[in-house]
């Protein structure tokens, strides 16, 4: 298992610093079948916990992806412009969506650690 | 492959591409057909035009000075062009074409015969109205009709079809707050509501709020009362919901709402469940859109224009767009502008009063069932789903328990272990001579197959689909999963990549000269 934490939205979270790093899981890339675009959000943006700040479209449909965690968007995964499949080929690495520089670390407590996530997923 | 070298089919261009069984590339009678700038020939055309005669440059210069490129072909070279891809079309004129939330019933002839008479089709929206009178009436009988069916005290005729009418409805619902000097920020929208939903509050400036579904499949009330405050401006909820269900506490959604200050937008796209049954007008909406092409049968599916009327409760009307139709002792006549009377109207939304060829066919169908044959249709509408759900309930996975209304939901689950998707299993459905249903909408069940049979099939039509979709479960469960994942195998057109066909799309035609330099 990784060191991934998750969101109840299905989105993997992976802290370094204060620097997280937050895509998709593999279950929700599974569920959403082949993805064909990727709306990422700009970076310098001040988002909270909760906000809508990217939107991944698939073959079924189109999700909002929330931000899990409050700050700054300091980077993009601009590869998901060109080839959207990397979040099906590798979602919970290479298929990053977008870094966020913390305001409030705390808020990582209301997370899952991969174990738990597995069981809400199942759920 | 075409004969002109364009790629015709998906993966053909890699190995294992389908060999062309024929010379031509037609199977039996249906043709590989070119597309119309392929069929064109240089040099030639297909009408005769008088020789110009020397006429000065009044131009400046900006006289064209290369071909314009239209396609040389003559006209029954151009008919049989699209006579031949409409019969790669599929029409409610061909079969069943059960799409659930999109109501695809019979579009009565009649219903086309009203709309031919030259007084109706030959008259123009910027006619004086003196001459229009018929036409004018004719507005007026079908708005005060609209708002006998649901129980409300107006109706805005002019929206071009339902997200249309929904951008109406809530342009009225800001307008009525902003009067109140309030400005409001959220809309809830349900968890299975129709996509426009959300999109019509956000284009409208609001920020949506979720909310989730209880155990039947409809609004959970407790996480609505418990989400309303005097920051929401309205509540979008369609009922029946997109789950073919009744929103059984539509009052008490109703009243929580309003307790607050805030409306009710009722998405009428699924009225055909409830006309002449249910007014909701006494459900405590406040504007709902009529989508006149489904419940009225008009057509559409690229048939025809939609036309999305919307009805009003008095505390909206004052905000209702203009035009509209007024009658009094000179006759009838249109209110153009948001002034006097009108000074309240959000204005206007549309260049003219509406879908006239619409509102004729919509008209034509309710006087020919009346007051007393209406209900008839939610009665019939929900019965057939019913009969639906009631036959394939031991053979696929219905969603929720009981009844449903007008649609029957089934999930995903009867195919667990199979190999086989809901979109393998609704391409087999082709293979077979049937339009699929409704696939992976609404979002809130895995997999989902949203079936709407609408009142016009028979009994015997019925029969057929349920058979076959019996025939087709079963043979997935008996691990038959080729007849699925390479479905469709007969149809003309073989499985379409959906993916690639999303990724990188090719939205023009260009002449296979610009596509050598493009690849240079």
């Amino acid at each position: 298992m990784s060191d991934h934490k998750y969101s109840e939205d299905h989105e993997w979270i992976n802290v370094e610093g204060d620097i997280a790093t937050v895509g998709i899981s593999n279950f929700a890339q599974e569920q959403l079948g082949d993805v064909v675009f990727v709306d990422l959000p700009q970076v310098g943006a001040e988002v909270s916990k909760g906000d809508e700040v990217a939107v991944v479209e698939s073959v079924k449909a189109a999700s909002e992806i929330y931000a899990p965690l409050s700050g700054e968007i300091i980077a993009i995964n601009e590869v998901l412009n060109e080839t959207p499949e990397t979040v099906n080929a590798d979602a919970e690495n290479g298929g990053w969506f977008f870094k966020i520089k913390l305001a409030d670390e705390g808020e990582m407590d209301d997370l899952m650690d991969a174990e738990a996530y597995a069981a809400f997923a199942q759920g | 492959m075409n004969r002109q070298g364009r790629q015709t089919r998906p993966n053909e261009d890699g190995a294992g591409s389908a060999a062309k069984t024929t010379f031509t590339g037609h199977q039996a009678l249906d043709h590989e057909e070119d597309l119309i700038f392929e069929l064109g020939r240089d040099g030639q055309c297909g009408v005769d035009l008088p020789a110009l005669e020397d006429m000065p440059d009044r131009l400046g210069g900006l006289l064209r000075d290369n071909e314009i490129g239209l396609p040389g072909i003559s006209e029954p070279e151009v008919v049989r062009h699209y006579v031949r891809i409409s019969r790669n079309n599929y029409a409610i004129d061909a079969g069943i074409y059960p799409l659930g939330s999109c109501t695809m019933k019979h579009n009565p002839r009649l219903n086309e015969k009203m709309a031919r008479l030259p007084g109706l089709a030959d008259i123009h929206p910027l006619q004086p109205t003196s001459t229009v009178q018929g036409a004018l009436e004719l507005i007026d009988t079908l708005a005060h009709w609209l708002k006998v069916v649901t129980g409300m005290p107006a109706v805005a005729m002019s929206p071009a079809a339902g997200a249309h009418g929904e951008l109406c409805g809530l342009m009225t619902i800001r307008a009525a707050l902003e009067a109140r000097g309030e400005k409001r920020s959220r809309v809830l929208v349900p968890e299975s509501a129709h996509g426009t939903n959300p999109a019509t509050a956000n284009f409208c400036g609001y920020k949506i709020q979720s909310i989730p579904a209880n155990a039947s499949g409809r609004v959970d009330l407790e996480a609505l009362k418990a989400a309303v405050d005097d920051d929401v401006a309205a509540i979008m909820l369609t009922n029946p919901n997109t789950c073919g269900l009744f929103e059984d506490e539509v009052i008490e959604v109703a009243k929580a709402v309003h307790d607050v200050g805030g409306y009710f937008y009722c998405d009428g796209a699924n009225l055909n469940a409830l006309v002449g049954k249910v007014r909701v007008g006494d459900l405590g909406v406040d504007a709902m859109h009529i989508n006149l092409h489904k419940t009225f049968s008009t057509p559409h599916g690229g048939g025809g224009p939609g036309a999305g009327p919307v009805v009003l409760s008095d505390a909206l009307k004052a905000y209702a767009p203009v035009p509209w139709v007024t009658s009094g002792e000179n006759g009838f006549n249109l209110q153009e502008n948001a002034t006097g009377e009108a000074a309240a109207s959000i204005g206007r939304m549309k260049s003219f009063h509406g879908q006239m060829g619409m509102f004729v066919r919509a008209l034509t169908y309710m006087m020919s069932f009346g007051c007393d044959g209406l209900p008839r249709i939610a009665e019939d509408a929900v019965l057939s789903a019913n009969y639906v759900l009631a036959c394939l309930k031991d053979h696929m996975s219905p969603s929720f328990d009981g009844y449903c209304m007008h649609e029957a939901l089934f999930d995903e689950h009867f195919l667990d272990g199979t190999g086989v998707s809901t979109l393998d299993f609704a391409k087999a459905m082709i293979d077979e001579g049937f339009h699929p249903m409704t696939i992976y909408f609404p979002l809130v069940v895995h997999g989902a197959m949203l079936i709407e049979p609408t009142e016009s099939e028979s009994k015997a039509s019925l029969d057929e689909f349920i058979e076959t979709m019996i025939d087709l479960t079963k043979s997935a469960k008996e691990g038959d999963t080729t007849r699925f994942t390479e479905a469709p195998r007969l149809a003309f057109r073989k499985r379409l990549d959906e993916t690639r066909a999303a990724r990188s799309p090719v939205l023009r035609w260009r002449p296979p000269v610009d596509v050598a330099e493009a690849a240079e």
